[in-house]
């Protein structure tokens, strides 16, 4: 069907998406490879479900495009379809039907014939662990389960593509540990291409290959979770000293021994951004101790995405979440419908 | 895209809306049981207090097809209006996103609705024969499936369209009661249409379920003021009419 190669699963050019006077989606510009696992990382309102409802094909874009699968999302929307997978933020299942029901349904119209409907919904069940429960009606089951099921269903018609729309939202840690595995599973086994919206930082680390910070409509920085990290210049020791008066020598004890980035913060505290944290504190530890100096507690603060985006925006992601929800997050609400 | 794969998508959907029906015991208890109290104590209420102007007898024979096609009425209102519930659930975003043409989902969401309609429609055939109801002819029976098939067909398109336009299910709600508490009133179900006048008279021409009733006398009756050729067209030409209108609203819905 496509006469040209294609490189990438996902291209955009451009895309954006206004509702009314407010720009949910501005001038986006991505690349995702063939059998990537991609990451939109930013708080909620950053306008990630918009440009996934664009890419789905559910809702056009105001200027610009994006070509899914190397077909366009407007022009050639029914062969998007064809090839994508999509599972939604709210649960979309009908819970007056069992789980199996639910998929068997979803293979219909998708056009798999029985047979390899049959053997392809053993299979996904199978891979989310709901073999046992498929014949139970959905409104029985647990948050977890839905999610799985869910997910499930969105690439039971083996598409090339899946977007995964907050897929741990609301759930505990634990349920969320085995979503991550099952997404894993999906990429390593399936090969499928993923992109994956969340506004978890650990998510975003542990899963993807590459993320895209957005915030405000507007892609700030793609880049692998490592090399956002490094951007950083690596993790920080922070020692608690006994005595206030040591904290200007010790300081300078460590700069002398080749420390960088020596501050402190409060009179008894003294911080440094080294790289392998980890193997720096024993050495720094025999240093204060061969000083005389005494030290009350050590902690380690690896970089986490959180950083990066202060790094990059000068707002947290929770500071977004609670300070920044005035207007925009309003705004953002009523023009989205949620 | 395949004849094979619509008619998948069709399936698919009348399949879904079987399961959900079957599973609802409640929905299925109040479907029959609305008529059926209907044909117990209202009908022989309201006969007392009507007469043809040829003499003919206003009894309990005279409100079954009224009732029936009451209950036609709002069984395929209802099946149409599931739309609205899954729009606001979130269910229909799913089922808008399959590869696969929308006129086909909301062919296969009627036909949902109309089996459920006949289903009702059925019951109560059976219901009013076994309390004294006489029907004309076997045929007759048979033929009066297809009558409201075709009505069912014509209502679940009318309420697949206000669904589709309509944003949340109260609003819904409120149209339907406005919808169908005039259309059923208006119908001659409850009173012969006959030396009606001229202002009710055109309201009850102008009524759809009008010509469904009309056509059910005279399917189970053998009699009926409307003559055959007339009601069965109206309630064809209606049905494609609504059939098409649900399907060119359906196919507008825009999910953000």
């Amino acid at each position: 069907m496509r006469w040209i190669r294609m490189l990438y699963a996902i291209e955009t050019n451009d895309i954006t998406k206004q509702f009314g006077g407010i720009v949910a989606v501005n001038n986006v510009n991505l690349s995702i490879l063939q059998g990537e696992l991609f990451g939109l990382l930013g708080p909620n309102g950053a306008g990630k479900t918009t440009l996934i409802n664009m890419l789905s094909t559910m809702t056009d874009p105001s200027g610009g495009g994006a070509r899914v699968w190397g077909f366009d999302v407007v022009a050639d929307a029914h062969l998007v379809r064809q090839n994508i997978g999509v599972v939604f933020q709210d649960i979309t299942l009908d819970e007056r039907l069992t789980g199996r029901e639910n998929l068997d349904i979803h293979g219909m119209l998708y056009g798999l014939d029985g047979k390899v409907r049959r053997r392809r919904i053993e299979e996904v069940l199978a891979l989310v662990d709901l073999t046992d429960r498929a014949d139970f009606l959905v409104k029985t089951y647990s948050g977890g389960m839905l999610r799985r099921l869910q997910i499930a269903r969105g690439f039971l018609h083996n598409p090339h593509v899946l977007f995964l729309d907050e897929p741990t939202l609301g759930l505990d840690p634990q349920t969320r540990m085995h979503i991550w595995d099952y997404i894993k599973i999906l990429t390593k086994e399936e090969g499928v291409t993923i992109v994956l919206t969340t506004h978890y930082l650990e998510e975003a680390d542990h899963l993807c290959d590459r993320v895209a910070i957005i915030d405000h409509g507007e892609i700030i920085v793609i880049d692998n979770p490592e090399a956002l990290k490094n951007r950083l210049g690596g993790d920080v020791i922070t020692l608690e000293l006994e005595d206030s008066a040591d904290t200007a020598r010790l300081r300078a004890l460590y700069e002398d021994n080749g420390f960088v980035r020596v501050i402190s913060r409060g009179s008894n505290t003294v911080s440094m951004t080294v790289r392998d944290g980890e193997r720096k504190i024993p050495h720094a530890l025999n240093l204060a101790s061969r000083a005389g100096i005494s030290i009350l507690s050590v902690s380690l603060h690896k970089p986490a995405l959180d950083d990066v985006f202060l790094h990059h925006t000068g707002l947290t992601l929770k500071n977004k979440e609670t300070g920044d929800a005035g207007d925009y997050g309003r705004s953002w609400i009523r023009s989205t419908g949620r | 895209m395949t004849i094979m794969r619509l008619m998948n998508a069709v399936f698919a959907m009348w399949l879904c809306e079987m399961l959900r029906f079957w599973r609802s015991k409640s929905r299925i208890l109040g479907a029959l049981s609305t008529p059926i109290t209907f044909l117990l104590f209202l009908g022989p209420g309201l006969s007392s207090g009507f007469q043809f102007q040829d003499g003919g007898a206003v009894d309990l024979n005279f409100f079954a097809p009224g009732f029936i096609a009451m209950s036609v009425l709002f069984a395929s209102l209802f099946g149409g209006g599931t739309v609205v519930w899954e729009k606001k659930s979130g269910i229909l975003k799913e089922i808008l996103l399959a590869p696969t043409y929308r006129f086909f989902i909301a062919l296969g969401k009627a036909a949902g609705g109309v089996t459920i309609a006949l289903i009702q429609g059925i019951s109560l055939l059976i219901f009013a024969g076994l309390i004294g109801v006489r029907y004309v002819s076997g045929s007759g029976v048979l033929t009066s499936l297809l009558v409201m098939t075709v009505s069912g067909i014509g209502f679940v398109g009318l309420a697949v369209a206000l669904a589709s336009w309509i944003e949340s299910p109260e609003g819904f709600q409120m149209f339907m009661s406005l919808l169908a508490m005039p259309l059923v009133l208006l119908s001659g179900a409850f009173f012969p249409i006959s030396g009606l006048p001229p202002w009710l008279g055109a309201l009850v021409a102008i009524n759809p379920l009008t010509y469904c009733v009309e056509a059910l006398r005279w399917c189970l009756l053998g009699r009926s003021v409307i003559p055959i050729t007339v009601s069965s067209v109206v309630i064809t030409f209606f049905a494609a009419g609504m059939l098409l209108l649900g399907g060119r609203y359906f196919g507008k819905i825009r999910v953000q």
